[in-house]
């Protein structure tokens, strides 16, 4: 996918409508749909009281922590993670390559549960993001940053 | 990599502060955090040993305000300087969209800072990068010390194809803003050009 992460309204619909719908058939409390550099791009279920923001930059450098242990061990990068919380536990699956899929769970769930729901997601997931790389490769960017001037950057910082 | 999001009408761009152990990357994102208002910040996160020294990275977001209607995000990342941390680093430097090169101005610290530099551009070629084309600064810190070396032999040394560079005295804010700024400006230059 070409040097950046580019999202479209229509796509980001459908990864907040997977998200939502992987929250509620895993039984979920949160579901967060991260950019493997960190950036948050989704999220579903309950996530006011969660600091996202963080938790997209910890989860990304936990993830490359990992995929770095699997290279020196020459391992394929791990698919999937799972950490045992005595409140909360949490899955975390690397898919398409470049996202990483976050479920929060309790006790009303069960890491089987979770496990079954996210195979179906990725596979959602995986389509949404397929269509995201076709549509960035054949629509040349719209010309918003084109016109950006040197002033527009200088006012930025104008505080 | 930066991440451009038309349905929230965000850009979201990594910065990343490299440099050897101690010469202030740490300080100085702790000092933009503390001179930034609290609507435009996110929590500072460092994941440091008891001693403060960083273990993997520091991690401030920032948010500048807006472009053209999209409001421009930074995420600021620091990595820890110690040779024997060179894993940790290389991760860290995925998906980077801007580079301070932090130089530690004291004359003792010339070797490390060489070192630093050299293992910076070693690093960002293992991803594919190549420093000559990123958005890139220098910052020499730590100019209020007594032993810090004169400007021009930190420049011939560390800074050989002339990008933009600032002296600091990070502790005190001096240079902080102006290197963020700098490096914040090359990284929107260049989503312009639309690489
Ligand atoms: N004198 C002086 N000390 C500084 C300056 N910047 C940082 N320091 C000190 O240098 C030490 C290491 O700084 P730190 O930010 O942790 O370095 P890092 O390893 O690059 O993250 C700390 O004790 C800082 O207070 C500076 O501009 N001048
Ligand atoms: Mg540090």
């Amino acid at each position: 996918m070409g040097n950046n992460l580019v999202m479209y309204e229509e796509e980001l619909q459908q990864i907040n409508r997977i998200c939502d719908t992987l929250h509620k058939e895993a039984n979920a409390k949160a579901v967060l749909v991260i950019d493997k550099n960190g950036q948050a791009i989704a999220q579903g279920g309950e996530v006011e009281h969660l600091d996202v923001t963080s938790l997209s930059s910890l989860t990304a450098g936990n993830v490359a922590a990992t995929g770095g242990i699997a290279q020196l061990l020459s391992e394929k990068e791990f698919a999937g993670q799972f950490h045992e919380g005595e409140r909360t536990n949490v899955h975390l699956s690397i898919v398409a390559q470049r996202l990483i899929l976050v479920v929060l769970f309790d006790e009303r769930s069960s890491l089987g549960l979770v496990r079954l729901r996210v195979r179906k997601a990725a596979l959602e997931l995986t389509a949404t993001i397929d269509q995201l790389v076709k549509k960035s490769e054949s629509s040349a960017q719209p010309s918003v940053f084109a016109e950006i001037t040197d002033a527009d950057i200088d006012n930025l910082f104008n505080d | 990599m930066s991440f451009i999001n038309y349905s929230s009408r965000e850009i979201n761009c990594k910065i990343v502060y490299y440099g050897p152990g101690l010469c202030g990357k740490t300080t100085n994102l702790q000092y933009i955090y503390n001179k930034t208002n609290p609507e435009a910040k996110g929590k500072m996160i460092s994941l440091a040993t008891e001693t403060e020294r960083t273990l993997f990275f520091d991690f401030l977001p920032l948010s500048l305000g807006e472009i053209r209607g999209f409001r421009t995000r930074f995420h600021l990342y620091t990595v820890p300087g110690q040779v024997f941390y060179d894993a940790s680093r290389k991760l860290i430097l995925k998906g980077v969209d801007g580079v301070v090169f932090c130089g530690d101005s004291q004359i003792e610290r010339m070797e490390a800072n060489i070192e630093s530099l050299d293992n910076l551009r070693t690093n960002l070629a293992e991803q594919g990068y190549d420093l000559d084309k990123l958005p890139y600064v220098v910052q020499y810190n730590k100019r209020d010390l007594p032993n810090a070396a004169p400007m021009a032999e930190l420049e011939e040394t560390l800074n050989p194809t002339k990008v933009p560079q600032f002296e600091a005295v990070a502790t005190k804010g001096n240079g902080v803003f102006d290197t963020l700024k700098a490096v914040a400006k090359l990284v929107l230059t260049e989503l312009r050009k639309g690489s």
